[in-house]
């Protein structure tokens, strides 16, 4: 995984809530037994106008025009903001390889739904939770005919609005640190593998009937 | 020793080593697989010269991807077939113990591991699929994985966790008759919303829980992923050791004994805290029927379909108006005047040979409304299927006028052929209502299996209780 790296970038509105894995990745994608090549599919439903196909190619699909990331002051946006319980429903990662794929590193919500929440931090996408207000007030900021840009700060943990304000935000350490390493969760559990196979050496003698 | 939940005697069973900013190394028994969320796990392992840490504790069957008409000719859309033959040689390479798409025990997955005895109380259990949840109705923790967390647990045999908050639903009293499992837990999501459950693990528990068979509840903790929760979880009591005794993997003899005593001590302590409790009244609880393309938006049977203009949240009447507009659906519209074209029972929600009896008993006699263009009744697992078919279930059904199919979760996510064309509006027994989820622009009334063979036979909703 690359290392997260500071960077600005325009922020695209997605003012909808409980928006779910199926929408960020329609099921017909995920017969793919790649993990990438999804970004032309992120949102498919609502980005084009046909029903997509795997491995077709999307350049000449009429496109639906209302849709957020349709818009061209959108297209090269690496932060998605939208609202509360983002990515429930299907545990697919298929949903972030999409997001990532398609360029997105930031999403501001609310909330996120738990599976979809573990799942961006493996693939280089920060999912930050702000207050409702927080929100409301970034949503504000995107109406109008111009764009707001953010800077992205991890170390810091601060969100800089291109119309001055700065917002801090939490981020679970151990996570924040693989981040910004790019480190691969499983070296990590691997160098505790004498731990593992002592607690399995014991598990094994409490409740043999598990192996 | 302060008392304990039933999720933190779960959890400290399996802590390997705790970081000091809470985050645990948790150990995995089981680990079930399937084909679409495993290829890129597997070539994962492939790329860092890795192998499985407990090849045995690993069950794989593909579900999703396969045909529900005749299997003998094969997949015939070449992606999901070259999916289905990823899985089957990922498993033989790596020496994972697999059934098939011909071998009887294939099943959704989530049906397969239950009935073979594979989930045991007081196991850790992952699928890289959210409704892994399912299995917590045996006293089990059990919740969905993504594909990187496959690869790990694949590769350590552990996952990376923080401990959950705990919430406690009590549901007390009676059911009445025709309120199925499907109904409370539709009931419990539309009170606490899809959202409800985030960061928590949900144990339910209450007189009308108990009272409920195995199956049952199963079906209640399948669905907990609906409210958000990482996990749902059912004590175990005399008929969770019932239903697990004589099963293929079960353990036997001594060890059987040895088992049965520490299962008995899988349950909330007296007095132990929850983060969160709440209690709802059997009794008040209808058959229910989703209106809207979130499991929240959910009523009775006797309800009518909500207005938008009465909700005081501006962004959730603005979600109410989009669902509506997707549903081709009028505010105020009574629920049993919506008619549908399509009928789907089965899944890991309701795929059970309960469900199909519940079924059955309505479709028993009687014939699917002239105006239905098709009414689909998928088994759980091969075993299902076998014991449907010996109980002459098939029967009923192909005699009322239901196509009777092969195992798989076919229109639950309509990975397979059998989907939704546009417009066309379901009673469904599966797990989500979202948008194309069933099909592109197709339209999912989320019911419990009784609602919606009464559904087939009427041509459009109809209250269970009435027939």
């Amino acid at each position: 995984m690359d290392k997260f790296t500071p960077f600005t970038s325009i922020v695209a509105p997605l003012d909808r809530s409980n928006v779910d894995t199926d929408a960020i990745i329609p099921k017909q994608f995920l017969k793919s037994i790649k993990r990438s090549g999804f970004g032309p599919n992120l949102f498919d439903e609502w980005r084009y106008l046909d029903r997509g196909e795997p491995d077709a190619d999307c350049s000449g699909r009429p496109i639906n025009p209302d849709f957020v990331l349709n818009e061209a002051r959108y297209r090269d946006a690496q932060i998605l903001l939208t609202r509360e319980n983002f990515g429930c429903g299907s545990s697919r990662e298929h949903a972030p390889w999409a997001l990532a794929d398609y360029g997105i590193r930031v999403i501001l919500a609310p909330s996120f739904a738990d599976i979809f929440f573990n799942n961006c931090f493996k693939n280089g996408i920060l999912p930050i939770v702000l207050e409702d207000k927080e929100i409301d007030d970034i949503f504000s900021k995107t109406a109008g005919e111009g764009v707001l840009e953010i800077a992205v700060d991890l170390p810091g943990q601060q969100l800089k609005l291109s119309t001055g304000e700065s917002i801090g935000f939490a981020v679970d350490p151990f996570r924040k640190h693989c981040l910004l390493e790019g480190l691969d969760d499983i070296g990590l559990t691997l160098q505790h593998a004498e731990r593992i196979r002592e607690f399995e050496a014991q598990r094994r003698a409490a409740e043999p009937w598990v192996f | 020793m302060s008392a304990k939940t039933l999720y933190d005697k779960l959890w400290e069973a399996h802590l390997v080593r705790t970081d000091e900013d809470g985050t645990a190394l948790l150990y995995i028994d089981r680990h079930l697989v399937h084909e679409v969320t495993s290829p890129q796990a597997f070539e994962g392992l492939r790329l860092a010269e890795r192998k499985p840490w407990r090849a045995g504790a690993v069950i794989a069957t593909p579900d999703h991807n396969v045909p529900t008409t005749n299997r003998a000719v094969g997949i015939s859309d070449p992606i999901a077939r070259v999916q289905v033959e990823t899985l089957d040689n990922n498993c033989s390479e790596f020496g994972i113990t697999e059934y098939g798409m011909n071998d009887a025990r294939q099943g959704v997955v989530h049906v397969m591991g239950p009935e073979q005895g594979l989930i045991l109380p007081g196991m850790t259990v992952v699928c890289g699929d959210s409704h892994t949840s399912t299995h917590g109705a045996l006293g089990a923790l059990a919740f969905g994985i993504g594909t990187s967390e496959v690869e790990h647990v694949l590769a350590t045999q552990c996952l990376i966790q923080k401990k959950s908050k705990s919430m406690r639903i009590n549901v007390d009293g009676e059911l009445g008759r025709g309120v199925t499992a499907k109904d409370v837990v539709l009931a419990i999501i539309g009170k606490i919303g899809t959202a409800g459950g985030t960061g928590y693990v949900i144990e339910f528990a209450g007189s009308a829980i108990r009272d409920l068979s195995m199956e049952g509840r199963m079906t209640v903790c399948n669905m907990t992923i609906e409210a958000g929760a990482r996990a749902g979880i059912v004590a175990v009591d005399q008929k969770t050791i019932d239903y697990v005794e004589g099963r293929p993997n079960a353990p036997v003899g001594a060890q059987w004994d040895a088992a049965v005593e520490r299962w008995r001590t899988l349950q909330s302590d007296p007095g132990a805290v929850f983060d969160r409790e709440l209690h709802i009244d059997a009794a008040s609880i209808a058959p229910q029927v989703t209106w809207g393309t979130s499991p929240e938006m959910v009523v009775p049977v006797v309800a009518r379909v909500p207005d938008p203009a009465l909700e005081r949240d501006a962004t959730r009447a603005d979600g109410m108006r989009r669902a509506l507009e997707y549903m081709g659906l009028e505010a105020g519209t009574p629920i049993s005047e919506i008619s549908v074209d399509i009928v789907f029972i089965g899944s890991c929600t309701n795929g059970r040979i309960e469900d199909l009896r519940a079924a059955a008993e309505v479709a028993r006699g009687r014939r699917v409304a002239p105006s239905l263009q098709q009414a689909l009744v998928v088994p759980g697992s091969g075993l299902v299927k076998a014991q449907a078919e010996q109980e002459g279930l098939d029967r009923i059904f192909i005699e009322a006028g239901f196509e009777w199919r092969e195992p798989g979760c076919s229109m639950c996510l309509a990975m397979n052929a059998d989907q939704l064309l546009p417009g066309q509006r379901c009673a469904s027994t599966s797990n989500r209502n979202f948008e194309g989820r069933q099909g592109k622009d197709g339209r999912t009334h989320l019911v419990s299996p009784a609602m919606a063979a009464a559904a087939a036979i009427a041509g459009h909703f109809v209250d269970v209780r009435s027939l």
